[in-house]
């Protein structure tokens, strides 16, 4: 409440010496214009609403109606489509797919990026380039990372394979079928999509870890603890909360991306890495069964519901402490 | 307990630039409580860091307990610190983060609780026991960083400004507690601080550090009384010690020991004042201005007195500096030399 009275002080304060003639640069931002707040704010709204307003408002009416495409009619079929959909077996697979390839992604992508953090952050020679080199698959397309992968595990030009047999581990023509063998597909997919992330949730991570002040681990250190029970004990507690920003910040990349199990299986061999999203797409879209996509689609909503729920309250929390 | 001892010690952070600590030799007495006193940048703390094992020496030796510790790493050292910040553990109740030493030394488990509270007792945190260090006031703070530091009775204790984040008030009274605290633990302590009030009152020798070297080593009343040269003269007091320089010749006193002539007593150099400004201090009072007549014309003094009633600015006073009182110093190196005649015309 006396922030809010402080801040109406200085608004007042800002009207007045500006009337007076004086001008005060660094409060002229606190003049009130309603018209031109809303001017700045509408293409933030605006974008918003187009992208994702509509297409889910869109995808709410399309999961209760009877629409596919190039229907001309749209009847109101109430939970007919969930029904069945729930029913379908490739839905149940896709189900637990979903989880396997975020639980999974999620597990690697902390323990890796727990690892890179700590290893950036005391300063050594080639710092710079390293960070540099592990950021790239942020900022590449995800589009051509996961080609690139596609030919990596490729079952004629896999380069992993070569060496395989190079070294004489395999024999030629008999090396693993990477993207061919349902194990091996789920396993691919699920390290593709955590070398794609890791960068993001390093750089958190590393967010968090800086803001531990050098003398807390220090004085473990002299308190007698060793590298592993500093680190157990000390450093991965404090990053606790921003370990889960990053976490929950990956299970909704992971439960909601499409690129990477698109691109490398498109959900084969057998459905064995087909996710909820990407058999919402291959349902709505391309079998034209827009009302069963948009059910499909629909059910990751109130697990993100949560997630973003739980995701803001643990921000919060981290803030206060 | 043990005694701290550094040969020569120095560090250098980064290659062609001055050293942060160079060459420092010095070396504890049993028990005793060591002042490093010293302005920001004066390498106090990272002297402390090197004895503590946090900090990797440039050259020279660290011993502690009569046994070179440089390849020792901190927790091998059996040292406690407390830090300026307390670095308590944020995620750790009071007693886990008191209890935490026993456990990395690995203490024999059944004893942690008995341990951790006698240190909470002596350090009168008993109640506290349970809370989260965010929910502590600072003095309460600094209680649980001293607790964390006794409860594995280490051999020395190194305290870093462990009073410079408390308000003035609360640390006065810590202070004491410090320095009761020390006559009861009796352990060898090194203790970090820029406040010369905190080294006069709590040291039984001080270490006066600028840029990296020790100025002078002693007790406090030596370093008082006594500066070995004119950094320690001028860092040391409040108001400075006042220097004329003239000729090969920095000329030294207290502005306690320039009085009124009337109160100086035979053997005092008079010296005219003429009086510019007076500050009353409740106390005391402050009087400053600058002499006028004879060698030190013009030159800049303040006088420190009980009472000043009666004085009026702008005028010239007749004062006196009694001869003992009187410190000389070399003007190119600024150390110390003997009292010498001089002519005062």
């Amino acid at each position: 409440m006396s922030e809010m009275g402080e801040s109406s002080v200085t608004v007042a304060e800002a009207v007045k010496s500006s009337r007076s003639g004086r001008i005060r640069v660094r409060r002229a931002g606190t003049a009130q214009d309603p018209v031109l707040g809303t001017l700045m704010f509408a293409p933030a709204v605006l974008y918003l609403l187009a992208i994702i307003g509509v297409p889910f408002v869109l995808a709410f009416i399309y999961a209760f109606s009877d629409i596919r495409i190039g229907s001309n009619t749209i009847h109101f079929v109430g939970l007919a489509n969930f029904r069945s959909v729930i029913q379908s077996p490739s839905f149940k697979v896709a189900l637990q797919n979903s989880f396997i390839f975020t639980i999974f992604s999620q597990i690697v992508v902390i323990i890796g990026s727990t690892i890179l953090a700590i290893a950036l952050e005391n300063a050594f020679r080639g710092r710079g380039i390293i960070r540099f080199l592990i950021l790239l698959p942020w900022v590449a397309p995800i589009s051509l990372g996961a080609i690139g992968w596609k030919w990596i595990l490729d079952s004629l030009y896999s380069v992993i394979n070569w060496v395989l047999v190079a070294v004489h581990l395999y024999k030629p023509y008999s090396a693993p079928m990477w993207l061919g063998e349902p194990h091996l597909a789920m396993a691919s997919v699920i390290l593709v999509h955590s070398w794609r992330l890791l960068p993001f949730s390093t750089v958190i991570l590393l967010a968090g870890l800086t803001a531990i002040p050098k003398e807390i681990p220090e004085a473990a250190e002299v308190d007698g603890a060793g590298f592993w029970r500093v680190l157990f004990e000390i450093t991965i507690p404090m990053m606790l909360p921003i370990i889960s920003v990053a976490v929950l910040f990956g299970i909704i990349f992971t439960f909601t991306d499409i690129a990477v199990v698109y691109i490398l299986t498109a959900g084969g061999p057998f459905d064995s890495t087909q996710v909820l999203p990407s058999l919402a797409f291959f349902t709505g879209i391309l079998s034209g069964d827009i009302a069963a996509g948009a059910a499909i689609s629909l059910f990751l909503v109130p697990l993100l519901v949560i997630i973003a729920y739980l995701m803001l309250r643990v921000a919060a929390r981290a803030e206060v402490s | 307990m043990a005694v701290v001892e550094t040969r020569g010690l120095s560090k250098v952070f980064k290659e062609g630039e001055p050293g942060a600590v160079n060459n420092v030799s010095l070396k504890t007495n049993e028990g005793e409580f060591l002042v490093f006193l010293g302005p920001s940048g004066s390498g106090k703390t990272t002297l402390l860091r090197m004895i503590a094992g946090l900090e990797y020496p440039t050259a020279g030796e660290i011993l502690i307990g009569g046994q070179v510790v440089n390849r020792l790493s901190p927790r091998e050292r059996r040292i406690a610190m407390v830090f300026q910040s307390y670095a308590l553990y944020p995620h750790l109740s009071v007693y886990k983060n008191i209890a935490f030493p026993l456990k990395a030394q690995k203490v024999a488990k059944n004893l942690h609780r008995q341990k951790v509270e006698w240190a909470a007792s002596l350090l009168g945190i008993g109640g506290l026991l349970e809370r989260k260090p965010r929910q502590l006031s600072g003095g309460e703070r600094q209680r649980v960083a001293l607790a964390r530091a006794i409860v594995r009775e280490p051999s020395v204790f190194l305290l870093d400004e462990p009073l410079s984040n408390l308000d003035a008030k609360l640390r006065a009274s810590a202070r004491e507690e410090l320095e009761r605290f020390h006559k009861r633990v009796g352990t060898t302590t090194i203790y970090v601080t820029h406040d010369q009030m905190e080294a006069m009152a709590m040291g039984d020798r001080i270490v006066v550090l600028n840029k990296g070297i020790v100025r002078q080593l002693g007790s406090p009343k030596e370093v008082y009384d006594e500066p070995a040269d004119t950094f320690v003269a001028t860092f040391l007091g409040s108001p400075p010690m006042n220097l004329l320089e003239s000729g090969e010749v920095i000329l030294g006193f207290r502005p306690e020991q320039f009085v009124p002539a009337a109160l100086s007593g035979t053997n005092a150099v008079p010296l005219n004042l003429r009086l510019e400004v007076i500050e009353y201090l409740g106390a005391e009072w402050i009087l400053s201005g600058s002499l006028a007549g004879g060698r030190f014309d013009g030159k800049n003094v303040v006088a420190r007195l009980a009472s000043a009633q009666s004085f009026e600015i702008g005028k010239v006073y007749d004062f006196a500096v009694p001869e003992r009182e009187l410190k000389f110093f070399d003007r190119t190196s600024g150390k110390r030399t003997p009292a010498q005649a001089l002519s005062w015309q």
